[in-house]
């Protein structure tokens, strides 16, 4: 097995890591660097538990090989603290076995990052890249939408 | 895991990566280019694909061209369908790629990637079909640009060591009245149960459709039916799907003559789309 070795920039911090070109971004994140927050679940891009930010992108890190963010700022659920969406979640109890939690809050943090005015149209389409085992969809709603419009739900805009 | 190691290189220019890919198999090895790469990450882990040395085409600017030249829209193979979204260049293409997977996901599949992939919707190719696009394709022997309608039949026909680099789109295609319509069996996520795109040239409909037989596809046998404006519509519309170019699926999204009800209707609201588009 061929193993080469790459700096990943990851919350800030550049690590070196040996990895094989083969592995993706979530096996490197969890395997090499600790980095538990990002969850596997289908490990086929379905079901966004393992998302991650890559630049200033919500990122599915079971479709991507580590090799390929190199160069690239990485952040993911450890690389937030306080963030006004991890906030809404636990306000809204937002989850229920948690597992999916890390995956929502990147792409919804990513969403306002990108569309701090997102309409619901918009809102739908991101969200529909995560799934909740535990169905806790209205929850999550209400935390989302608490956190873009500033607050105000988007019929009243 | 992916159960196999390969070697990763990421060429900066379009020779450099046909030149790498031949070194390659003159050493023995099956490299395969990487766009987006989600097939060959996914397949790759479930043993269904192999390659021991992966060509990354995002590093090559040709590949990440999105831009009007002339009268010319130039994509590059390597672009994400979430950047074409935004971008939104070509409305139509928007509409139908913003179907494809989801939104995260697309910022990781490209338009290379899902036009040569595997998975039979492939639905990112349907407005070039309709616009009668070309497409760019670097060999050994230098770069070369076809007409899509030649290249594309159920899948793109590439020799080995072929690159999609970019497609090309005139302005006038883009312009035209069009429409896009997904049918999921129900919801509104998963896989579609057949995808209608369509534009109207000089008075003449196109149509291309994808999940409907094994391979997207052009409807050129049904279109004279579609176009014969002396039937009612009901009847150009019956007539026309008797000209399906091949068998119909029948799996588990949906059975063949679902899919047929499905096209039937589809059909008929694209004519009405089109129409309402036109009066816009
Ligand atoms: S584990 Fe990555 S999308 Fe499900
Ligand atoms: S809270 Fe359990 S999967 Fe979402």
């Amino acid at each position: 097995m061929t193993k080469v070795a790459v700096t990943l920039n990851v919350n800030g911090e550049e690590s070196e890591v040996l990895i094989r070109p083969a592995d993706t971004l979530l096996d490197v994140l969890r395997e090499n660097l600790g980095l538990t927050g990002s969850k596997p679940g289908c490990l086929n891009g379905d079901c966004g538990a393992c998302t991650v930010i890559v630049g200033k992108k919500p990122m599915k890190s079971c479709l991507m090989l580590a090799i390929e963010a190199v160069d690239q700022n990485v952040t993911t659920i450890e690389g937030l603290t306080d963030a006004t969406v991890q906030r809404a979640f636990v306000e809204h109890f937002a989850f229920q076995c948690g597992y999916c939690t890390p995956g929502f809050i990147m792409n919804v943090h990513s969403l306002k990052e990108n569309h701090p005015e997102a309409d619901g149209e918009t809102i739908k389409s991101w969200m529909d890249s995560n799934i909740c085992r535990c169905t806790g969809y209205e929850e999550i709603e209400a935390a989302v939408k608490s956190v873009l419009y500033g607050g105000q739900e988007h019929h009243k805009r | 895991m992916i159960p196999f190691d390969f070697d990763y290189y990421k060429p900066s220019s379009v020779e450099e990566a046909v030149r790498l890919f031949e070194s390659l198999r003159q050493q023995g090895k099956q490299p395969m280019y990487f766009s987006g790469g989600t097939e060959i990450i996914t397949f790759g882990r479930l043993d269904y694909l192999y390659t021991n040395a992966v060509i990354d085409i995002k590093g090559i600017s040709k590949c990440q061209m999105m831009t009007f030249k002339g009268e010319n829209l130039y994509l590059g193979a390597a672009v994400s369908l979430s950047e074409i979204e935004e971008a939104n260049l070509f409305p139509l293409l928007t509409k139908t790629s913003s179907e494809v997977a989801d939104h995260t996901a697309r910022t990781k599949v490209t338009l290379g990637g899902n036009i040569c992939g595997k998975i039979f919707y492939r639905e990112a190719v349907l407005p070039f079909l309709v616009s009668e696009s070309e497409v760019v394709i670097a060999s050994r022997e230098g770069e070369e640009t076809r007409p899509i309608l030649d290249v594309f039949q159920k899948s793109l026909q590439l020799e080995e060591g072929e690159c999609l680099v970019q497609l090309v789109t005139n302005k006038k295609m883009i312009e035209a009245a069009n429409i896009s319509i997904k049918r999921r069996r129900q919801w509104d996520t998963g896989y579609p149960v057949i995808t209608v795109v369509g534009i109207k040239v000089d008075g003449q409909l196109r149509v291309a459709i994808s999940g409907l037989c094994s391979f997207p596809f052009r409807a050129k046998e049904m279109e004279p039916f579609l176009n014969d404006t002396k039937r009612p519509l009901e009847e150009r519309v019956s007539l026309a799907i008797r000209h399906v170019p091949a068998e119909v699926l029948h799996d588990s999204e949906a059975s063949s003559d679902y899919r047929m009800f499905v096209l039937k209707n589809t059909l008929l609201d694209v004519f009405e789309g089109l129409e309402m588009e036109e009066v816009r």
